[in-house]
């Protein structure tokens, strides 16, 4: 009897480095369908790195991405977008010249090549999609103002907006609440667990009050490497763990 | 709040539009005479080339200083075929070898080269106005492109092809008549380029053909496509994450503005009756660039003006003092660019637009709120009026 796997994602053997600095080297790393995996770890043990490996930003030295079936080291960065995997940087990047209408409109999933995107018609459907996601990330009032005038926290939200109307089956925050104040934060935490419902997401934090809000399991990496993986309370407990993030 | 101000500065509507028009289709055919004329059809032919580049350049981020090659494959194309009409074996007795282009003759080449043969036909000539530019200009937007090139280098990479162009013009002489260009065109299917009449008609065609580029790049801008192109410009980095590839989104833009600079070389042809490297070259090429600055690279209507602007005073300086020319015009795109990024477009919009909308609905003759006949990508408050 053939069991049915909920993998979603499969980084193996995962090595990249710069000019000879091994930024993740010899990497492991699953994520079953659904999951919401915290990635947590401190400055430079290749966290970022490795949401870049992911979604094609950088190119591994060696080693395989698998989302699904598919190899993500040989597409190129909007392809995997296609494939449903979508990425929000640590420093809100949104279109400022754009509305937060526009923004959105040019995150939905349609008309994504030059001649799709000359045809594309924002039909009652797109229109109606765009205010649900404005609505669930408290902007629906500023739906069309200009982003650059948004703040720093709520360029945070349009940026997860923008990713959500993309509906990827996976989705990679890196250090979704930076900035922000505590009021945003938890409005964040209770956004970023709605959102999960139905899709897979790594989120790399460094808040731990912020990770212990969401977390179910959290990885722990340290200089290029898994340190430690499980839940919140058997990683903050493991020697190694406090050895790294207390010093020697 | 400068991305802001820069849409606001890109607004143009209908009446814009249709003020153009009526300067260009009523108050020039009646006060100027038919020299006065053929001039203004010659700016307004590079005026298609300044149009292609508020659209790569203002809204794509992409400088490209070698609009020159896409202008002048547009214009060569028209002039080998009327040079092939011209050079009849009756007209040509006398040379060597009859019925080949004199300057082929000239430099000693006793039959037609391969690729001059399809220019006989009036047809393939048009196709190959409309079609040639667009795909060399896509051809080298694959090149760099998708090896993500940008920025400073491909304004120089640009510059470099239209060097070698150049270069290559003048050193087949006998294929493509040199430095001298292709000269000599008289007739267009017998029909006689020089008089009054044809020049008349020439100048109404290229006006005509004018507007349809800019109700095109209206379009295109007002499209989400436009959208995507100013976000790539602004954000190329992310706007791959939203799914885009970038590469193809900056081809399109890059081959359409070489397809309106080919349409214009081949109204130039026209209208002056030669072709030359003179035209196509580096000097030209940063011109064109400097049509688009002085007019607002943000305004498609602008570079119209630019272009006239620029072409009348080069006539009028040029002629009284030529080696102060290309200081001055040099002074005048430094000038532009520090202290009127949005050329004349950003001035009439900062200065003078707001005293004639308050005069427009102080006279009644609007109503408080703006228009919002505008583009909805490059207006965002026209955008807002209509999502109400």
């Amino acid at each position: 009897m053939t069991t049915h796997t909920p993998l979603l994602l499969a980084v193996e053997d995962l090595t990249v480095s710069f000019d000879g600095f091994k930024a993740i080297e010899g990497l492991n790393f699953y994520v079953d369908t659904g999951e919401l995996r915290v990635v947590i770890g401190p400055n430079g043990a290749g966290k970022t790195t490795l949401l870049d490996l992911i979604c094609g930003k950088t190119k591994p030295t060696e080693g395989s991405i698998k989302f699904r079936d598919t190899e993500l080291t040989r597409l190129r960065e909007h392809q995997i977008v296609w494939k449903g995997v979508g990425r929000k940087f640590q420093t809100p990047s949104v279109y400022e010249g754009l509305t937060v209408y526009e923004n959105l409109e040019v995150s939905y999933p349609e008309g994504k090549t030059v001649f799709g995107a000359l045809l594309f018609k924002n039909t009652p459907k797109v229109d109606r999609k765009i205010r649900e996601t404005a609505e669930a990330i408290f902007l629906t009032d500023m739906l069309e103002r200009p982003a650059s005038e948004l703040s720093h926290g709520q360029k945070q939200w349009l940026e997860i907006g923008m990713l959500l109307i993309q509906d990827p089956e996976l989705l990679l925050l890196d250090e979704p609440v930076a900035g922000m104040s505590v009021r945003e934060r938890e409005l964040t935490a209770d956004l970023l667990n709605r959102i999960t419902e139905g899709r897979s997401v790594i989120v790399i934090e460094h808040d731990m009050n912020f990770v212990k809000q969401i977390a179910r399991k959290v990885t722990v990496m340290h200089q290029g490497k898994v340190l430690a993986e499980g839940d919140m309370e058997t990683v903050q407990s493991d020697p190694r763990v406090i050895e790294v993030y207390l010093g020697h | 709040m400068n991305n802001a101000l820069q849409m606001l500065l890109g607004k143009k509507g209908l009446p814009g539009l249709l003020i153009l028009a009526f300067i260009l289709l009523v108050v020039f055919p009646l006060t100027m005479d038919v020299d006065g004329l053929n001039l203004t059809g010659r700016f307004l032919a590079f005026a298609f080339v300044a149009v292609g580049l508020v659209l790569a350049w203002g809204y794509g981020g992409l400088l490209s200083l070698g609009q020159g090659l896409f202008f002048g494959i547009g214009g060569y194309a028209m002039a080998m075929y009327l040079k092939l009409e011209a050079s009849t074996p009756e007209a040509t007795a006398i040379q060597t070898t009859p019925g080949i282009p004199d300057f082929m003759d000239w430099n000693q080449i006793t039959s037609l080269p391969w690729f001059w043969e399809p220019f006989h036909s009036l047809t393939f000539t048009v196709l190959a106005i409309l079609t040639l530019p667009a795909l060399f200009a896509a051809f080298i937007g694959f090149a760099l492109f998708t090896r993500r090139v940008s920025g400073v280098f491909f304004a120089i990479i640009t510059q470099a092809i239209v060097t070698i162009a150049t270069i290559l013009v003048i050193g087949q002489q006998g294929y493509t008549g040199g430095v001298n260009g292709i000269t000599d065109l008289r007739t267009l299917k017998g029909w006689d380029i020089h008089t009054d009449q044809a020049l008349v008609v020439f100048y109404f065609a290229t006006v005509v053909l004018l507007f349809a580029m800019i109700a095109l790049g209206m379009w295109v801008l007002s499209t989400k496509y436009g959208r995507i192109l100013m976000a790539t410009r602004d954000q190329e980095n992310r706007i791959r994450y939203s799914g885009y590839s970038v590469a193809y989104f900056k081809i399109f833009i890059f081959a359409l503005a070489g397809f309106m600079s080919g349409i214009g070389g081949a109204m130039f042809t026209l209208q002056v009756g030669f072709m030359s490297p003179s035209i196509i070259g580096i000097i030209p090429s940063i011109e064109f660039v400097i049509f688009a600055a002085v007019g607002g690279r943000l305004s498609l209507l602008g570079a119209v003006y630019g272009s006239l602007l620029v072409g009348y005073a080069r006539v009028t300086f040029a002629e009284a003092f030529p080696q102060l020319w290309l200081f001055l015009i040099g002074a005048v795109f430094i000038a532009v660019v520090m202290f009127a990024p949005y050329g004349l477009a950003g001035l009439y919009n900062t200065h003078v637009r707001p005293r004639v909308e308050a005069f427009l609905v102080r006279m009644g003759w609007r109503p408080g709120a703006p228009p919002s006949d505008t583009p909805r990508a490059i207006d965002p408050q026209a955008a807002q009026e209509a999502r109400k």
